[in-house]
């Protein structure tokens, strides 16, 4: 009955889903943490170190202040929406998260959740969801500071999700697919594909900046200007699941930089470059995943804690003056190059 | 003066190098010296003329040396002092002072260390000391009475004396 | 007046001055102030301190016949000077200062380092003249002089001969203006010392003036000693409620707590002195068992309720018990409230149809100076304000019949304990509606429906009508306990509840008693000040 295929298929996804949000809720609380620490130590400080060894258990304390935080919901808010907000921001990461191949196969097992052929359409979709989340939560909170969070964020995103659907296109090209299981396999075989487009993997990289509000991109939560933005009137959890959303929005960034250039589950050498045939590549495959991914996120940390924030016109001036016709030119220029290839 | 925008190249505009070399000097600092003091193990040194807690002191010869002058009241800025003022004991050795405080209020919610009472008492009865973790848990936790400010304060080796020879 | 009067100059400056003033007074009079210890204007002058010295020149019929202005060769004391025509007096000359300089460094040679033990400390004349006239360092290595210190001097007083600086102020007051020869000096020079003499010790009524009198710490008040330093005490001018005298005090008050009661000027009533009566008289202010809430009691059922609450229900069963029959409520007002509650009383007693009112009498034993045997300090208020009988309770019988024979229903009490003044218990009982405004407990408040507290007079400003016919104004100092507020507050929201709507501040209430009462017609309330204003009663 436990070979029955169907049931070990329901298994499998079972197994998949604990697992990815098992990464989620692990990986996202250290990523404050690491945020922290190293902030701390770019500024030549310490940074949280009392709460177990080295802090390790920081987040866990953090949590537990946070959920004993009394739960405040203003008079004057708009409290369905306002409650639901938090929820907006927080599912669409889980969601994209869905689709992308956190390895290539543990035994039998292959390592995504839905192996979707138009995967990277339905995360792009998805990811442009947590905008709602944002916006709603300034216009729910029905005061000033969150209200222009909101909107700053909204414009922020619908800017720079252009940007980021284009800079894809010729990725698309190269490969063919729109599976993202699929693209990992080319760049199994052809390299990585950060090496065939430079411009477009930077346009990617920097738009996912502003679609995860960091620095150099956080204008609707900037404090000095919105003391912070869309989340002001929030408290205790559903404050947590904005902060817990940032973070997964973060981690599923990284997540797409990895599968989309840097060769997802892959290295480029035997064993590892191809689909994994024995259980302990395929836990490698998981492993190196994981490492790039938080590679990614270091490099979301640095970045932060290096430049300081655009101004909103520099921000639209960069995201439609820059880098909307620079993904449209690369488009052009990639489609040449491989027509010419074609026909020679 | 008038500053000229200075005019910036295409390199410059670029701002791709100048983000490059802070994340460098970023990434520089990750392994630097750290300058945090781990507070509770590791205290400051002191200055010689810190101005800690004001306490009450006594005479060598466990003389409460405050007389209950109420100059101190007077003189703290925020207000930080309520001298109850009272009588000595008629008949013990030190009925010739008269007067001391029955009971003497510090409230360190409301001190700022500004050692203005030390400056005005002329018995030489109040100090700041260096003590500075002064914490509690209540506003009248952080009253400190007189019992405790003579237990903080400790014995004044005072030269002149001068009540043993009234 | 103009041969009374003769031209002196002082430090250069014309002044007209009456003949017989000394220098003293006649160098205030141009706002220069000559330092003195033992000079006091209503004393006789003794001339000991020697702090007040001044040069002075006379004018003296030249050889030639024409006058020439002649400078005394020494130094002259200005209170034993008085004014001459052509006079020169010089006050703060280099010599004149280098010679107080020196009686200053002769006076604390001997004086202990008390200051910060010293009652006086803040208002003390040595401090502050040693601020003008002392050196900061002492020259004087020798042994201080050592003299008995915390002598009780009577029950009232405490000696600290220490800190005597032998002005003899204290000699001259109780022998000249309290009639008690019972200070002097024993001993010589640096070892005079201040004491009683055998067998005798300050025991008047008037012993505690010394203690301000004292230049210095010398004398301190038992009563006052180490309770507070005293430039933390708020100066409160104010008058003393104990007798129909009307003595001007200062009331002497920290964070709503009265340390002290004070005399302070005024020629007319008092001159710079009070009785020692009085002046500790203050201590029912700070009493801890004061009333403070409006009360009502019902069958034994005590409830508390608001002042509007309470003001309604009043306003509500005294017009049912008016509205029933003539005659049913009587009032006893107070002789010791101010002319404007007795004014509002006497407007509440128009309202109700209330004929039958009386004040209670007080008296004790008077004296030959300030104390007298009438006890209310403004009877002459109630009089005015027609709240007492002639004689002021002459009606307390009638009106305890009325209560024995059932036709008085209603007593309305203000402040007073009537059950000594033959209106006992038992006719409480018969009441049906007492309402007692106090602000203490006694037998009367245990027995009212309706307790009301009330303010003491340092809680409220008003005016009192002394034995004189002198209209006087205090001002108040702290603030009631509780809820507790000024009568006229109360009886004016009475009056607001029973449709006559009042003046929301004791100053306006004052205006409108001051166009409708006779004798007070035309008086001001700044017309009053704190000196007050006689007026023209019977
Ligand atoms: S240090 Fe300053 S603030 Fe503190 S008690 Fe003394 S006078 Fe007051
Ligand atoms: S501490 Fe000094 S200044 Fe304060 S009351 Fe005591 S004697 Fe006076
Ligand atoms: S009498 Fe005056 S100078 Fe002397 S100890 Fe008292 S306050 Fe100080
Ligand atoms: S006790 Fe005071 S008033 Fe009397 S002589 Fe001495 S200083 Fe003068
Ligand atoms: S005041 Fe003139 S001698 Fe004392």
């Amino acid at each position: 009955m436990w070979t029955d295929p169907a049931i070990l298929e329901w298994i499998f996804i079972l197994v998949k889903i604990i697992v990815i949000f098992g990464l989620v809720l692990s990986i996202v609380p250290y990523t404050v943490l690491a945020e922290r620490r190293i902030c701390a130590w770019i500024q030549d400080r310490v940074g949280p170190n009392r709460v177990g060894f080295q802090g390790l258990l920081q987040p866990i304390a953090d949590a537990l202040k946070l959920m004993l935080k009394e739960d405040m919901l203003s008079n004057h808010v708009h409290k369905v929406v306002f409650t639901l907000a938090p929820a907006l921001v927080f599912m669409p990461s889980l969601m994209v998260l869905a689709v992308i191949p956190w390895g290539s196969a543990i035994g039998p097992m292959t390592c995504v959740l839905s192996d979707m052929n138009a995967g990277m359409l339905f995360a792009l979709a998805v990811a442009s969801f947590s905008v709602y989340g944002i916006a709603l939560a300034g216009w729910a909170s029905n005061s000033k500071y969150p209200f222009l969070g909101g909107m700053r964020s909204a414009a922020q995103m619908i800017s720079y999700e252009v940007c980021l659907g284009l800079s894809l296109v010729p990725l698309f090209m190269q490969t063919g697919s729109l599976n993202l299981s699929a693209i990992v396999e080319y760049q199994t075989q052809h390299g990585w594909l950060m090496l065939y487009h430079p411009v477009a993997c930077f346009i990617f990289i920097t738009s996912l900046f502003a679609e995860c509000n960091r620095t150099p991109f956080d204008l609707p939560e900037a404090e000095q200007e919105l003391v912070s933005g869309y989340n002001i009137e929030y408290s205790s959890l559903k404050f947590g699941l904005f902060f817990l959303g940032e973070y997964a929005n973060m981690l599923v960034a990284s997540a797409l930089v990895t599968t989309l250039f840097l060769g997802g589950w892959s290295l480029p050498f035997a064993p590892f470059n191809a689909p994994a045939t024995v259980i302990w590549v395929g836990l490698a495959h998981v492993g190196i995943f994981v490492a790039k991914v938080c590679a990614m996120l270091f490099l979301f940390i640095w970045v932060r804690w290096t430049v300081p924030r655009f101004r909103y016109d520099q921000l639209m001036a960069l995201g439609w003056k820059v880098f909307f016709p620079l993904a449209l030119v690369n488009i052009v220029v990639v489609a040449v190059i491989m027509a010419c290839r074609a026909n020679l | 003066m008038i500053v000229e925008r200075p005019k910036l190249t295409i390199w410059d505009r670029l701002y791709m190098p100048q983000i490059l070399k802070g994340m460098w000097i970023t990434l520089k600092h990750i392994p630097m010296k750290r300058f945090t003091r781990q507070y509770p193990e590791e205290t400051p040194p002191l200055p010689k003329r810190y101005r800690g807690v004001p306490t009450l002191v006594r005479d060598p010869e466990q003389r409460v040396k405050c007389v209950a002058c109420q100059l101190c009241e007077f003189v703290c800025p925020p207000r930080a002092i309520t001298v109850i003022p009272g009588f000595r004991a008629e008949t013990g050795p030190d009925a010739k002072v008269e007067k001391e405080p029955s009971d003497f209020i510090i409230d360190m919610a409301r001190c700022i260390y500004c050692g203005l009472c030390e400056e005005a008492c002329p018995e030489e009865a109040i100090f700041l000391k260096k003590d500075y973790a002064m914490a509690s848990y209540t506003r009248e936790q952080m009253k400190l009475h007189k019992e405790k400010l003579l237990e903080l304060g400790g014995i004044h080796e005072d030269r002149i004396c001068k009540w043993k020879k009234k | 007046m103009s041969e009374s009067l003769v031209k002196l100059t002082i430090n250069g400056q014309l002044i007209e001055a009456p003949i017989g003033l000394n220098l003293i007074e006649a160098a205030k009079l141009i706002g220069v102030e000559i330092p003195h210890f033992c000079y006091h204007p209503d004393l006789c002058i003794a001339g000991n301190c020697r702090m007040c010295v001044v040069e002075v020149a006379t004018l003296r019929t030249g050889p030639t016949g024409t006058p020439i202005l002649e400078w005394n060769p020494k130094l002259t004391i200005a209170c034993n000077t008085t004014v001459v025509e052509g006079m020169e007096v010089l006050t703060h000359t280099p010599r004149i200062i280098e010679a107080r300089r020196g009686v200053m460094e002769f006076l604390l040679i001997n004086h202990p380092l008390d200051c910060p033990i010293c009652d006086q400390a803040g208002e003390c004349r040595l401090q502050e003249l040693a601020m003008d006239y002392g050196r900061a360092e002492s020259r004087f290595v020798e042994e201080k002089e050592r003299k008995p210190k915390r002598t009780l001097l009577g029950p009232k007083i405490m000696l600290d001969d220490e800190r005597c600086i032998l002005c003899s102020r204290c000699i001259r007051f109780m022998r000249d203006v309290a009639g008690q020869d019972c200070l002097g000096f024993m001993g010589r020079g640096s070892r005079s010392t201040l004491t009683c003499y055998p067998g005798r010790e300050p025991s008047t009524n008037y012993d505690l003036n010394i203690v301000d009198l004292c230049p210095v710490g010398a004398l301190t008040s038992v009563d006052f000693r180490f309770k507070q330093r005293v430039w933390f005490l708020k100066q409160t001018r104010s008058l003393c409620p104990h007798c129909s005298t009307g003595c001007n005090i200062v009331i002497g008050s920290r964070e709503n707590t009265v340390c002290r009661l004070t005399p302070r000027d005024n020629e007319a009533v008092n001159q710079r002195w009070m009785c020692d009566e009085g002046r500790l008289n203050y201590r029912f202010i700070n009493d801890p068992t004061r009333l403070v809430e409006p009360l009502s009691r019902m069958n034994e059922n005590v409830q508390s309720l608001s002042w509007d609450e309470a003001t309604r229900q009043i306003a509500e069963r005294l017009t049912a018990l008016r509205d029933g029959g003539e005659g049913r409520i009587a009032f006893i007002g107070s002789a010791g409230a101010t002319t404007e509650e007795l004014f509002l009383f006497r407007q509440l007693a128009g309202v109700l149809g209330v004929t039958l009112m009386d004040v209670v009498p007080h008296t004790g034993s008077a004296d030959a100076r300030l104390l007298q045997s009438d006890r209310n300090p403004n009877t002459a208020g109630a009089l005015v304000t027609g709240v007492a009988a002639i004689p002021p309770g002459s009606r307390l019988l009638e009106i305890a019949q009325g209560i024995q024979d059932g036709r008085i229903r209603a007593l309305v009490v203000l402040n007073e304990d009537i059950i000594p003044a033959g209106i006992g218990a038992d006719l409480l009982g018969k009441l049906e509606l007492l309402i007692s405004v106090s602000r203490l407990p006694s037998a009367v408040t245990e027995a009212a429906h309706y307790l009301l507290p009330g303010a003491t007079f340092a809680e409220k400003s008003g005016t009192f009508i002394n034995r004189a016919g002198r209209i006087q104004r205090m001002n108040p100092a702290v603030a009631s306990p509780g809820n507790a507020r000024p009568e006229w507050r109360i009886l004016a929201g009475l009056l607001a509840e029973l449709g006559q709507p009042q003046e929301e501040s004791l100053e306006s209430i004052y205006r409108a008693m001051a166009q409708v009462l006779a004798p007070v017609w035309g008086v001001t309330w700044d017309a009053i000040g704190s000196q007050g204003v006689q007026l023209h009663v019977d």
